[in-house]
């Protein structure tokens, strides 16, 4: 198997918190891997750093077998360009009409190709199921769910070949959650996209997941199928899957 | 403790005090070379470029253009009284047009429009970063060095000459005002003794002046809001550092400038 990423041996430091400590991890080509892990364990900095927002302190991450760390310049805007993200709070520009947006990319925010990029902007829309009138309204005048849409509509409006979730349902209500769930399933399945997802809600995890890994400590202590998830033997991931507050993870409820 | 870390420690306070002020100066240079260089190379942003001049300049007009009425009027009315002292009421046109076009013209324009827009750039960069739209904006394969520094950088560059050239004009028609009017100046004789005193390197040391404060304005706006953290806390620190620098830097190059311009 060859894999579309492969991280080894990824560390990251803030002054002396130790956020990533040797994360080794493969992601295969239209696979659907879900990073899951406790709120801080830096599952948003190791996406960060496969997309060049953060420099590594050490390790290396190779996209097609290329390494990716150390990028800079063209190389670095090529390979960007076969990833998209969706931001945990849309990121949506406020400064921008919505279909703008959702063009960003492939206008690289210039303002050619109104009509073209408009139709193309509604029909990202329809994609995540809304409506073509919203194309004109402001990110501001959206609810957090609608604002979740759009910036999935924006994700995937390229084309990328890998996308990158980064906690998709936060702050949204059950039913919201899973409609965003199923729209992220549908997209990726449509686009034949590698993607990696990171989480902490299960209900999320059971539904995107081809595969799973959980983050704790800086390394990734398990990984396996979903349908391992239940029967990991690991008592890390028994703990976080069902929630409970008794377990090899501590978490101070003083401080 | 002993005696000799009682006497160090002061000194080590005020070493890294140093160590710290040339690192902020050392990061603000590296962030202005590279938002020149930014500047510099496509791809630019034209669209950009007239949202901010608009944003900066025309809507910076009625502020500057107050600031600049009110202060000639004041000028002149002080340099009249402190001249009676010693007959020497005439010099009120020469003196109130080198004071506003040399000094206070760029200067409190430099200082009104840095209270306006760098902080407006600093809390909306600052926003953008906390909001992760930076980071979005990255993955959009665009830059946020070219499409939101660069225009500001630009934009308030080109547009400081014409406001103060502006303030320059109605600084000077407030003491013309006031002097006519209340003083019981000849109209004619006002501005004939404004000509002739006003050199073409006056005019010329001020608008240099302007292009730079408008430079270091959005520089401070565009430094502190894109490295701002830390929640909204961050964006109301962003925000006040942003106007303190724009202030310093504004007085600290007005001051080199003049000094170099007329201080042989």
């Amino acid at each position: 198997m060859t894999e579309r990423l492969k991280i080894s041996g990824l560390k990251k430091a803030f002054g002396s918190k130790v956020v990533l400590d040797g994360v080794d991890l493969s992601v295969a080509p239209g696979e659907s891997l879900v990073i899951i892990g406790g709120s801080g364990t830096g599952k948003s900095v190791l996406l960060k750093c496969i997309l060049g927002l953060i420099k590594p302190d050490a390790g290396s991450i190779l996209l097609d077998g290329k390494e990716l760390v150390g990028l800079k310049g063209r190389a670095l805007e090529e390979a960007r360009a076969r990833f998209g993200m969706l931001f945990q709070g849309g990121a949506l520009f406020d400064s921008l009409p919505v279909w703008r947006n959702i063009t960003f990319a492939l206008t690289q925010g210039k303002l050619g190709g109104g009509a073209q990029m408009r139709k193309l902007a509604i029909e990202n829309l329809t994609k995540v199921g809304l409506e073509a009138r919203v194309a004109d309204l402001r990110p501001s005048e959206l609810s957090g769910g609608m604002q979740k849409r759009v910036a999935l509509a924006r994700a995937i409006a390229a084309k990328p070949e890998i996308i990158f979730f980064d906690e998709p349902t936060t702050g949204l209500d059950p039913i919201r959650a899973d409609v965003i769930n199923a729209l992220i399933r549908e997209q990726v399945t449509a686009l034949g996209a590698t993607a990696l997802t990171i989480t902490h809600d299960m209900a999320s995890v059971r539904h995107i997941a081809d595969r799973v890994a959980m983050l704790h400590g800086g390394r990734i202590i398990w990984q396996g199928p979903v349908s391992e998830l239940d029967s990991s033997g690991n008592d890390y991931v028994d703990q976080f899957v069902h929630g409970r507050r008794e377990g090899p993870m501590r978490v101070a409820t003083t401080a | 403790m002993s005696a000799a870390d009682t006497l160090l420690k002061p000194l080590i306070a005020l070493g890294a005090f140093v160590i710290g002020a040339f690192a902020a100066i050392g990061r603000l240079a590296i962030f202005a070379a590279r938002a020149l260089k930014s500047a510099a190379t496509p791809p630019w942003y034209p669209a950009r470029l007239f949202e901010q001049m608009a944003l900066i300049g025309w809507f910076s007009l009625p502020v500057v253009g107050l600031t600049a009425l009110f202060t000639g009027a004041a000028l002149a009315q002080q340099i009249y009284v402190g001249g009676q002292r010693f007959s020497a009421e005439s010099t009120v046109p020469a003196v109130t047009v080198i004071a506003i076009v040399r000094e206070l013209g760029p200067v409190l324009a430099g200082l009104m429009v840095a209270g306006r827009v760098a902080s407006a750039m600093a809390a909306e960069l600052a926003t953008m970063r906390v909001t992760e739209q930076l980071d979005a904006m990255v993955t959009l394969r665009t830059d946020p060095w070219r499409y939101l520094i660069a225009p500001r950088l630009v934009a308030s560059t080109l547009m400081l000459p014409v406001l103060v050239l502006i303030a320059n004009i109605i600084g000077v028609l407030g003491g013309y005002g006031l002097s006519v009017f209340r003083l019981g100046f000849n109209a004619a004789n006002y501005l004939a003794t404004t000509r002739r005193f006003i050199e073409a390197d006056d005019i010329l040391s001020s608008l240099v002046k302007a292009a730079v404060f408008g430079f270091v304005i959005a520089l401070a706006g565009c430094y502190h809001g894109f490295r701002s953290s830390g929640g909204a806390a961050g964006v109301g620190r962003a925000t006040t550092n942003a106007v303190v620098l724009a202030f310093v830097l504004i007085l600290l190059f007005n001051l080199a400038i003049t000094v170099l311009v007329f201080g042989n």
